[in-house]
């Protein structure tokens, strides 16, 4: 099997010229990025490592934002034979401190040899690192800001270490966002990228006449696997935009389609929401949509009524509803898990709410009862095996609902550095424990929630204990009294968070400073946005036996009493 | 004038991202970087901005460092009318 460096050598060699990044920037011309631009910009980055004593097996952090660097950053760590993982920006607003703590606990979890990133972001960085005492060697300046890095040169690729990894050797890292997903890097071998991007791409037709368009994060696997390293190993053009960029303009995806005769896109299930209720007309003049085959909801739950929403908005231009299909994944299969038939629409199905809520039984609706709305995430990809398990492990019927547990050719090699939670997320025989309810009917899989207590918000995981602990530091609130939750919002699509927490006061004006300074502190500490924060007496929260925030218990006596109070959830 | 805007939106932003109706926002409270506005709204504030104050915001222009808090956007949209 071969590896990332002889697939990229490969197309070094064979299709110099071909474009294989576009790269978008607002208010710029596009950049394209040949395969010999790559290879040059990356071995550019081959030299920086090795002089800076870097070696293949070393980690190497990414801190770098929307950029062609980037690429030759991430690729020349691949040609060195190094692991390269991208870690998320510091945004304006998080709270640099609370970076710093991330970073350093990042550091002391997944041992880096090197950091790449800006000259203005130096010290930021070099403030989290203990020199003499951590893992890093070195702080590299990326290039584009007048950085200490090699210029972009012809590759040398006897010497490049890349080409000797084995298909077991890790290939790379990737992380969650927040302090609890730092500390659980999925480390992902080149075999099992290979495996996933041969039967990914059996799954949805892949051919060398497809266009990929994408505005997603690349510390994401959604964004990393099938819009980055899928297009670039198997020679597909990729056309790149920031999410800093789509979010203040969503239109620009749209454009870029048109443009560029885009086929595929993965976007989140809040996108579809996002995109029919925010695009004006004008900025869709000119605009055709018919190339387009697939757009592929997936990372967080899909929702038909979004489906419907989009396809009334975009149809106009062109847009089948065919095109909106669904999909299921996970960084710890590489990406995808399932994936729905592109030449048929998702299955949906009305199925009755008792049953599913109280019997754990997703029974199709009947006699006119309360129903809940489901959408298929299509069947296993080729290489997956998929089970539905009791608590106990056993099998359960179709339509019973169950933890999710997998098998393929692509699993994760372990949680970096953690063998003791890399263990305890399989069960016998080599069956990874999702996490995720679901049932299956007809070899279809419906995703039915999460048995983890996670917040999905726009496709990024986000733990509530992390939110709760922020919100500890506030002056006023009870320590270990706050719970915060996701409360689905149809209209966004995606969820909202809540945080409710415990207070002695009822003085109005001091209720409100305190709810600023919840909001405030988690938004500084987690660039996550509090929807509703709401502020109890104490004993409100509900805890479990054993003392911690029974989080679900919480979210249902918050939406009673909403309820009963009329307010909107 | 100024008032009427600065009015207008503190209660746009107030009740349909805050959901907190009663709620005073003020002059120079910051609400991009202070995260009561998240990155998701700034669309809908720029096509309510567009459609109320008849002014077109480039979106590179919605960002914490010119569009923070209710001050700057009124004389931002003031300046553009």
């Amino acid at each position: 099997m071969p590896n990332f460096s002889n697939i990229l050598q490969r197309h070094y060699e064979q299709t110099p010229d071909k474009v294989s990044v576009i790269m978008q920037f607002a208010g710029q011309p596009d950049i394209p990025v040949t395969y010999r631009d790559l290879i040059h910009g990356s071995s550019g980055y081959v030299q920086t490592y090795k002089r800076h004593g870097i070696q293949p097996g070393d980690v190497i952090l990414l801190i770098l934002q929307h950029d062609v660097d980037l690429i030759y950053a991430y690729f020349g760590a691949v040609l060195l034979g190094a692991i390269p993982s991208i870690m998320p920006f510091l945004t304006e607003k998080l709270l640099p401190d609370r970076y710093r703590t991330d970073l350093t606990q990042l550091v002391a979890h997944t041992q880096p040899t090197a950091i790449v990133t800006y000259r203005e972001f130096e010290a930021e960085i070099r403030a989290a690192l203990k020199p003499g005492e951590d893992s890093v060697k070195a702080v590299i300046i990326s290039d584009l800001a007048g950085g200490s890095g090699n210029p972009p040169c012809p590759p040398n690729f006897a010497s490049f270490g890349g080409l000797l990894r084995k298909e077991e050797d890790v290939a790379l890292l990737q992380h969650s966002s927040g302090s609890t997903g730092l500390q659980k890097g999925v480390a992902l071998s080149h075999r099992s990228i290979l495996n996933h991007l041969d039967a990914y791409a059996e799954s949805i037709c892949l051919t060398q006449d497809d266009v990929i368009v994408s505005w997603l994060p690349l510390y994401h696997d959604m964004g990393l696997i099938a819009c980055f390293l899928m297009p670039i190993l198997r020679g597909i053009p990729v056309v790149q935009m920031s999410p800093f960029d789509w979010v203040r303009a969503p239109y620009r995806l749209f454009q870029s389609i048109s443009t560029y005769h885009g086929t595929l896109t993965w976007l989140p299930n809040f996108a579809y929401n996002f995109c029919a209720q925010k695009v004006r007309d004008r900025d869709m003049e000119g605009v055709d949509l018919s190339s387009w085959r697939a757009t592929i909801n997936t990372a967080e739950p899909g929702k038909y009524q979004g489906h419907l929403m989009f396809y009334e908005r975009f149809k106009k231009y062109g847009l089948r509803f065919l095109t909106l299909q669904t999909s299921y994944g996970m960084a710890e299969n590489v990406f995808a898990v399932t994936q729905n038939d592109l030449s048929k629409l998702p299955y949906v199905e009305e199925v009755d709410r008792e049953s599913f809520t109280t019997d754990l039984i997703a029974r199709p609706a009947f006699d006119g009862r309360p129903s809940i709305q489901m959408m298929s995430c299509g069947k296993p990809i080729p290489n997956t095996f998929i089970r539905v398990v009791d608590k106990n492990g056993h099998d359960l019927p179709e339509r019973h609902i169950g933890e999710i547990v997998l098998k393929s050719n692509c699993m994760l090699t372990s949680y970096y550095k953690r063998p003791d939670i890399t263990r305890k997320a399989f069960l016998e025989g080599g069956w990874y424990m999702s996490g995720d309810y679901g049932y299956i009917f007809n070899g279809e899989v419906y995703f039915a929630g999460r048995k983890k207590d996670l917040i999905i918000i726009g496709g990024k995981n986000i733990y509530p204990q992390d939110l709760e602990q922020l919100a500890y530091e506030v002056q006023g609130v009870h320590p270990g009294r706050a719970s915060a939750f996701g409360v689905f919002n149809d209209t966004t699509g995606t969820e909202d968070v809540v945080m409710v927490a415990e207070v002695d006061t009822e003085d109005p004006l001091e209720c409100q400073k305190i709810a600023d300074e919840i909001r405030a502190v988690v938004t500084r500490g987690s660039a996550v946005a509090l929807r509703f924060v709401y502020l109890v007496k104490h004993p409100w929260l509900v805890k479990t036996s054993s003392g911690k925030t029974a989080r679900s218990a919480n979210r249902d006596k918050f939406l009673k009493e909403m309820q009963v109070k009329g307010q909107a959830y | 004038m100024t008032d009427m805007i600065y009015e207008k939106l503190a209660t746009y932003i107030a009740t349909e991202f805050l959901k907190q109706p009663g709620r005073i926002l003020k002059p120079d409270e910051p609400l991009l970087s202070s995260g009561l506005v998240d990155s998701f709204h700034l669309v809908d504030l720029s096509l309510f901005v567009e459609s109320n104050f008849g002014v077109r915001i480039d979106d590179a222009e919605l960002n914490a460092s010119s569009f923070d808090n209710l001050d700057q956007m009124t004389k931002f949209i003031k300046d553009r009318q």
